[in-house]
C-alpha cells in the first residue's frame, strides 16, 4: 500500500465517522442460559443480513454474535461511482450500529478459524467463541500464488484489484486522478466465476465517464480473460460503441501470466506484453480464507459446496455458508443481492434448526444486478430461482427473469433506490 | 360491468389466498411460509414491504391490491423495467401468500 494509508481513508469517509461505532473488542461474555447461539462471520450483503434476520424472526431466543473486522460496512455495489468520480467513499458507507437494536452482539475482529467438533470459533487475538451453529459470509480472497509478481504488498499496494470496497477503492480513485491525459487504464478480468460478473464492465464505463469529461485523450482497456463479456453484453457494448465510442477497447480471451508491478506490465498468454499507465488487476478469485479450513472449499478447491435448503456446508456439519463463497447454483451469481436472499433462506433454517422446528422445503430467491453506464443511466439483469428438489440445487424459473432493453434514467433512480433499501435492509 | 370484473376480481384474490393458506397448513411445510417468500422483496421494496427510498412500500396494503397487480405483471397489462420479469417466476399460490403478509404489516 505505497500509493495510500489509513488517514486518508479515514479523512475521505468524512461525516461518517467511521470510529465512532460501538462494536465490541476483546473479550466476549458468553451468554448465560440455555439459549442456541449463532455466531455469523463477516458483516457483508450475506452475514449482516443474517445477523439481522435470526435475531429479528427469533425475537431474542438465539443469541447472535457478528464478527467483522470492518468498522463500518463498505459496499462494492455502486464503488464503482467512487472510482468514476460521481459519488464518495462516505456515500457508499454505513455504521454497523443499526444492527444494536436487535441484540446483536458485534466483535471487531478477524476469525482465523474453528474447532468443527468443539464448535468454538477462535480470532486473531485469542478470543474463542463457541456456538451451535457456525454462519461464514467470507466473500472472496485472491489466488495471489497464480501471479508471482503480486507476491508482496508493495506490488499489490500499487497494481490494484479494488474488489473489496474500502481504501483500494480510493486508492483506485486517486491513480486515475493523478494520471496524465492520453494515459491508458487497462483492467484485466480473469475468468468466471469471479465476484460481480459485470462488476468490470461497469467500472469500465465508470472511468471511460471520468475520462470523457477530465481526460479526454485517455482510454480505457478492458482485457477479459473470458471468451466474451460475461453479464450484461449487448447493454455494455451499447454504451462502449455508443457514448463512450472511441474511448473503450475491449480484447477476449486475454489470460496474463504475471505482473510486472514496478513497470505497470501485463505478461499476456498469448501475444505482446501490454503497459498501462493505470493497470487495475481482478486476480484469479476464491472463498474467503476462513471457508478454506477443514475442507469446506469442496469444489475445486476454491468454492464451497451447501445444502441448498439450510446452507449447511456438505464438509463440516453445523457449519453454513453464504455468497459469494458459495459453488453457485445454475445461473445464480455472485452478487450482494443474492448474497442477502442467501443469508434470509438461510437464517429462517437455523432458527428451524435450533428451535425443532420444520426447514422449508421450497425456497426462493431473486436476483437484481444494476450496472450503472455513467451517473444517472443505469440497467439490469434480473433472475428468479427456486428449489428444485429433485436435482438438490436453486434453478432459475422457466419464462422468468430478464434485462433492460437500455440503459435508462428510471432504473438509475432505482438503482439508488435499491442501495439506500438493501443497506437499510441488513443494517437497520 | 367494471364494478363487477372488480368484485369477481376480488373473489377470486380471496379465494387464491384461502388455497395458498392452506398449503402452509400441509404436513412437512413450514408455517413461516409467507413471511420467507416475502423476505425477498426486502431487497428493493424495504424490510417487512417497508420502503426508505423510491421504490413503493408494500406494507399495509390490501392484499387484493397486491395480488392483482402482481398478476398484472405477469400478464404484460402493467408496465415495468422489473417486475413484470420477477413476478414470472412465482405461482399465484406464492404471490397471494406474499400480498397476505404484506397486508398485515405496519404501514
Amino acid at each position: 500500500m505505497t500509493t495510500f494509508n489509513r488517514r486518508d481513508f479515514v479523512k475521505s469517509a468524512g461525516a461518517l465517522s467511521l470510529l465512532g461505532t460501538s462494536a465490541i473488542t476483546g473479550c466476549a461474555s458468553v451468554a448465560g442460559g440455555a439459549k442456541p447461539r449463532v455466531v455469523v462471520v463477516g458483516g457483508g450483503y450475506g452475514g449482516a443480513t443474517a445477523a439481522k434476520y435470526i435475531a429479528m424472526w427469533s425475537e431474542g431466543k438465539i443469541d447472535v454474535t457478528l464478527v467483522e473486522r470492518g468498522d463500518a460496512f463498505v459496499s462494492c455495489p455502486l464503488s464503482n461511482l467512487v472510482i468514476g468520480g460521481s459519488r464518495q467513499i462516505g456515500d457508499i458507507t454505513v455504521s454497523y450500529d443499526g444492527l444494536n437494536k436487535y441484540g446483536i452482539r458485534r466483535i471487531k475482529g478477524e476469525a482465523v478459524g474453528f474447532d468443527a467438533d468443539r464448535r468454538t470459533l477462535t480470532l486473531a487475538d485469542g478470543t474463542v467463541l463457541p456456538y451451535d451453529r457456525l454462519i461464514l459470509s467470507p466473500g472472496i480472497d485472491f489466488m495471489y500464488e497464480t501471479l508471482p509478481g503480486l507476491a508482496t504488498a508493495e506490488a499489490r499496494g500499487k497494481v490494484l484489484a479494488a474488489w473489496k470496497a474500502g481504501p483500494e477503492t480510493v486508492a483506485l480513485r486517486k491513480q486515475l486522478v493523478d494520471m496524465r491525459d492520453g494515459g491508458v487504464y487497462a483492467i484485466q478480468i480473469p475468468k468466471a466465476p469471479y465476484r460481480c460478473p459485470p462488476g468490470p464492465y461497469e467500472r469500465a464505463c465508470q472511468v471511460a465517464w471520468y475520462f470523457q469529461q477530465a481526460k479526454p485523450k485517455s482510454k480505457v482497456l478492458i482485457l477479459d480473460a473470458n471468451e466474451d463479456v460475461t453479464s450484461k453484453k449487448g447493454l455494455f457494448m451499447a454504451a462502449w460503441n455508443g457514448p463512450f465510442k472511441g474511448l473503450v477497447e475491449y480484447r477476449n480471451n486475454q489470460e496474463i501470466q504475471d505482473v510486472d508491478a514496478r513497470t505497470n506490465t501485463l505478461k499476456m498468454s498469448f501475444g505482446d506484453d501490454v503497459r498501462a499507465d493505470v493497470l487495475n488487476v481482478l486476480p484469479p478469485m476464491r472463498a474467503g480464507t476462513i471457508a478454506t479450513q477443514h475442507g469446506l472449499n469442496n469444489s475445486n478447491k476454491r468454492w464451497c459446496l451447501i445444502d441448498w435448503l439450510t446452507y449447511e456446508s456438505t464438509a463440516v456439519k453445523n457449519v453454513h455458508i453464504l455468497g459469494d463463497a458459495l459453488q453457485v447454483a445454475p445461473l445464480m451469481p455472485k452478487s450482494g443481492h443474492m448474497a442477502n436472499q442467501h443469508g434470509k433462506i438461510c437464517a429462517a433454517a437455523v432458527i428451524a434448526l435450533l428451535t425443532g422446528d420444520t426447514v422449508s422445503a421450497t425456497p426462493m430467491a431473486a436476483n437484481t444486478c444494476y450496472s450503472f453506464v455513467d451517473d444517472k443511466t443505469a440497467m439490469h439483469v434480473a433472475t428468479v430461482h427456486r428449489y428444485d428438489a429433485a436435482q438438490k440445487t436453486m434453478l432459475t424459473v422457466p419464462g422468468s427473469g430478464g434485462l433492460s432493453p437500455a440503459a435508462n434514467r428510471t432504473e438509475g433512480t432505482f438503482a439508488y433506490s435499491w442501495s439506500r433499501n438493501i443497506w437499510a435492509d441488513m443494517l437497520t | 360491468m367494471r364494478r363487477i370484473s372488480h368484485t369477481t376480481a376480488v373473489i377470486a384474490s380471496a379465494l387464491l389466498l384461502a388455497a395458498a393458506q392452506a398449503q402452509t397448513a400441509q404436513p412437512g411445510a413450514s408455517k413461516y411460509l409467507a413471511r420467507n417468500l416475502a423476505a425477498q422483496c426486502a431487497n428493493c421494496h424495504g424490510t417487512n414491504g417497508r420502503s426508505v427510498a423510491e421504490v413503493p412500500s408494500l406494507a399495509g396494503q390490501a392484499a387484493t391490491v397486491l395480488i392483482n397487480k402482481m398478476q398484472d405483471y405477469k400478464d404484460g397489462k402493467q408496465p415495468s423495467t422489473i417486475m413484470q420479469q420477477l413476478a414470472k417466476g412465482y405461482t399465484d399460490e406464492q404471490i397471494a401468500l406474499m400480498a397476505d403478509y404484506f397486508s398485515k404489516q405496519p404501514k
